[in-house]
């Protein structure tokens, strides 16, 4: 995994509430069996005009300039500003892998949907939790003034602002250690394989009948 | 010792180590696998050169890709058919337990579990499904994971956690003639919103809980993460026991008396704190029908579409004026008017034999009005096909003009051919009714499976309390 540390990029604002992980990527496009090139169908419904199945010329189709991430002064941002409950619905890891695809390394929103949460830390993207009020500031901001661009560094745990006000934001010590040293998680917990086989032996005493 | 809930229990019964960055290693007994979500976490395993730790601990079978209608020609869609036949190579390369396509035990995931005894109280249970929740109605922790936390579990039997809070819906009293378990989880959506059970386990108690069969908590438990509970929760009881009882993969003899003692504990403590508490009365429940594009757009089928001017919060203003535009509906109309093009009877909500049961006692002797372009009837595995058409349920179905079909997840997310044309209103036993997820442009309302043939027979949605209903015999599970 790619690691997190500071980030400066272009904010584009997605002015809904309750984005399902169905809208981040419609289900066709879950019958890959790869990782990546998911970026381009990235909101793929509301993307585009048309209906997008696997293995099409995504450049060829009508897109919707009605869209804000179609919009030319947000082409190349890097910062996804959302409302309340972010990547609700289906556990689909194919949702991060989209937004990273596509560019994005971090997602600020007042609240996010746990598993879409946790996936996130485990793609490099850096998912930032903040009150309803300063999204909102952030979403009048960037709708105000084009070009407008966030400063992120996970290590002060703070965001810049063109202005140079700064906001503080909060992450737990485990996630923001393995994403500032993008580390591997699996790597991680194997360091700790003797626990496992101590905790293994007692399940097996206490529970025979889930080993036989 | 202090009081404990169920969910505290679970959790420290599988607590292998307290990290001191204040994460958790917990251990994960039993892994469900299934095409979309592993593919990606076989293929990490092998390009780390990991092995898996206990490939006894995982089962696994196609439902999301599967064709429902016959099968002896294999997959269609090239794309779908190379998801499918990368799963059983992944399963006979590593010698995962697998029901494919042509087995009789093959079904949705979430029903094959608890069908197979599979799912056990007092279990961690992950799968790379949101709707693994479901298997909470047997007291056991069960949540969704994406493909890393798969791979993670193939490779180390564990996860990395963080305690969730605990929250209680408790709903007391006698449901009415036609209510049902689904009616109870949209309401409770309804009442608290799809965010409410975030960072919470969700337990389900009460009396009205108490009463429901094992396919009702089921239904319940399934639709947590609807409410934004990555956990759901039932108590053991003895129905739980009994359910459990003589299944393929339920302890047997010895193991089975020294495992239902350790079940029997598996309930909160009469005094355990909860973080958040919500009450429901079960009398107050009507059946419900959602309206809009989020699970917690619902409202009674006897009630009225809201209008997006009664709204003050103007981010929600914008959603129900969005959800109207894309359902084309009015506000202010009348729930019982709207039309329904098709209707979806399936899902790990509510594709179970009492579901079937409950569909077909409204169906049995009726029609499917001339205005429904299709109805269907997807069973959730095979076996549970075979019963219902031991017991005759098919012939109800076909007679009154629904399709009857083959297991697996079909119109719920329509990955295979079952899916929605632009601008039709389906009503659907399924748990989400977001934009496009039946198909582009489709229109999800989400009901029960009385409430879905109820709708089938007259072309729009009807209270179905208000239906006579004909006896379906069951038999013991």
């Amino acid at each position: 995994m790619e690691a997190f540390t500071q980030h400066t990029g272009l904010a584009v604002p997605l002015d809904r509430a309750n984005v399902d992980t169905d809208a981040i990527i419609p289900k066709q496009f879950l019958k890959s069996i790869k990782r990546s090139g998911f970026g381009p169908n990235l909101f793929d419904e509301w993307r585009y005009l048309d209906h997008g199945e696997p293995g099409m010329d995504n450049s060829q189709r009508p897109i919707n300039p009605d869209f804000v991430l179609n919009f030319p002064r947000y082409q190349g941002a890097s910062v996804l500003l959302a409302r309340e409950n972010f990547g609700c619905g289906s556990s689909r890891e194919h949702a991060p892998w989209a937004l990273e695809d596509y560019g994005f390394k971090a997602v600020i929103a007042p609240s996010f949907a746990d598993i879409f949460f946790n996936n996130c830390f485990k793609n490099g993207i850096l998912p930032i939790v903040l009150d309803h009020d300063t999204v909102d500031l952030l979403f009048k901001e960037t709708e105000a003034n084009e070009g407008y661009k966030l400063d992120i560094n996970l290590e002060q745990q703070t965001i810049t602002r063109p202005n140079g006000e700064v906001i503080t934001f909060e992450v737990e010590p485990d996630r923001k250690h393995s994403l500032l040293n993008g580390l591997d998680d699996i790597g991680i917990t194997l360091q700790q394989e003797a626990a496992i086989t101590e905790y293994e032996n007692k399940r097996r005493e206490r529970a025979p009948w889930l080993f036989s | 010792m202090a009081a404990k809930t169920l969910y505290d229990k679970l959790w420290d019964d599988h607590l292998v180590a307290q990290n001191d960055d204040g994460s958790a290693l917990i251990y994960i007994d039993r892994q469900l696998l299934h095409e979309v979500t592993s593919p990606q976490a076989f293929e990490g395993l092998k390009l780390a050169g990991r092995k898996p730790r206990r490939i006894e601990a995982n089962l696994a079978t196609p439902d999301h890709n599967v064709p429902t209608t016959d099968r002896t020609k294999g997959i269609a869609d090239p794309i779908s058919r190379i998801q499918v036949q990368t799963l059983d190579d992944n399963c006979d390369e590593y010698g995962v337990t697998e029901f494919k396509m042509d087995d009789i035990r093959q079904g949705i995931v979430h029903v094959i579990g608890p069908e197979q005894g599979y799912t056990l109280p007092g279990i961690t249970m992950v799968c790379g499904d949101s709707h693994t929740a479901t298997h909470g109605a047997f007291g056991a922790m069960a949540f969704g994971v994406g493909t890393s936390e798969v791979e993670h579990v193939l490779a180390t039997q564990c996860l990395r956690q963080k305690k969730m809070k605990n929250m209680l819906i408790k709903v007391d009293g006698k449901l009415g003639h036609g209510v049902t378990a689904k009616d109870i989880v949209l309401a409770v959506i309804g009442e608290i919103g799809t965010a409410g059970g975030n960072g919470h386990a969700m337990e389900f108690a009460g009396s009205a809980i108490e009463d429901l069969s094992m396919e009702g908590r089921m239904t319940i438990c399934n639709m947590a993460i609807e409410a934004g509970a990555r956990i759901g929760l039932v108590a053991v009881d003895d129905k739980t026991i009994e359910y459990v009882k003589g299944r393929p993969f339920a302890p047997k003899g010895e193991h089975w008396e020294m495992a239902v003692k350790a079940w029997r504990e598996l309930k909160s403590d009469a005094d355990a704190h909860f973080d958040k508490v919500v009450e429901l009365k079960a009398e107050d429940i009507i059946p419900q029908v959602t309206w809009g594009t989020s699970p917690e757009m619902v409202k009674p089928v006897t009630g009225t579409i809201p209008n997006p001017a009664n709204e003050a919060n103007p981010v929600k203003k914008e959603g129900i004026e969005r959800a109207l535009k894309y359902m084309d509906l009015k506000a202010d109309m009348p729930i019982t008017q709207i039309p329904v093009d098709k209707v979806f009877i399936g899902s790990c909500t509510n594709s179970r034999i009492e579901d079937l049961r409950e569909a077909a006692a409204v169906a049995k002797g009726r029609k499917v009005a001339a205005s429904v372009k299709l109805a269907m009837v997807v069973p959730g595995s095979g076996l549970v096909k075979e019963q219902a058409e031991a017991e005759g349920l098919d012939k109800i179905f076909i007679e009154a003009g629904f399709e009857w079909r083959e297991p697996g997840c079909s119109m719920c997310l329509a990955m295979n051919a079952d899916r929605l044309e632009p601008g039709e209103h389906c009503a659907s036993t399924s748990n989400r009714n977001f934009e496009g997820r039946q198909g582009q442009g489709g229109r999800t309302h989400l009901v029960s499976p009385g409430m879905a043939a109820a709708a089938a027979v007259y072309g729009h949605f009807t209270d179905v309390r208000e239906l006579e209903l004909q006896p379906i015999t069951g038999g013991a599970h």
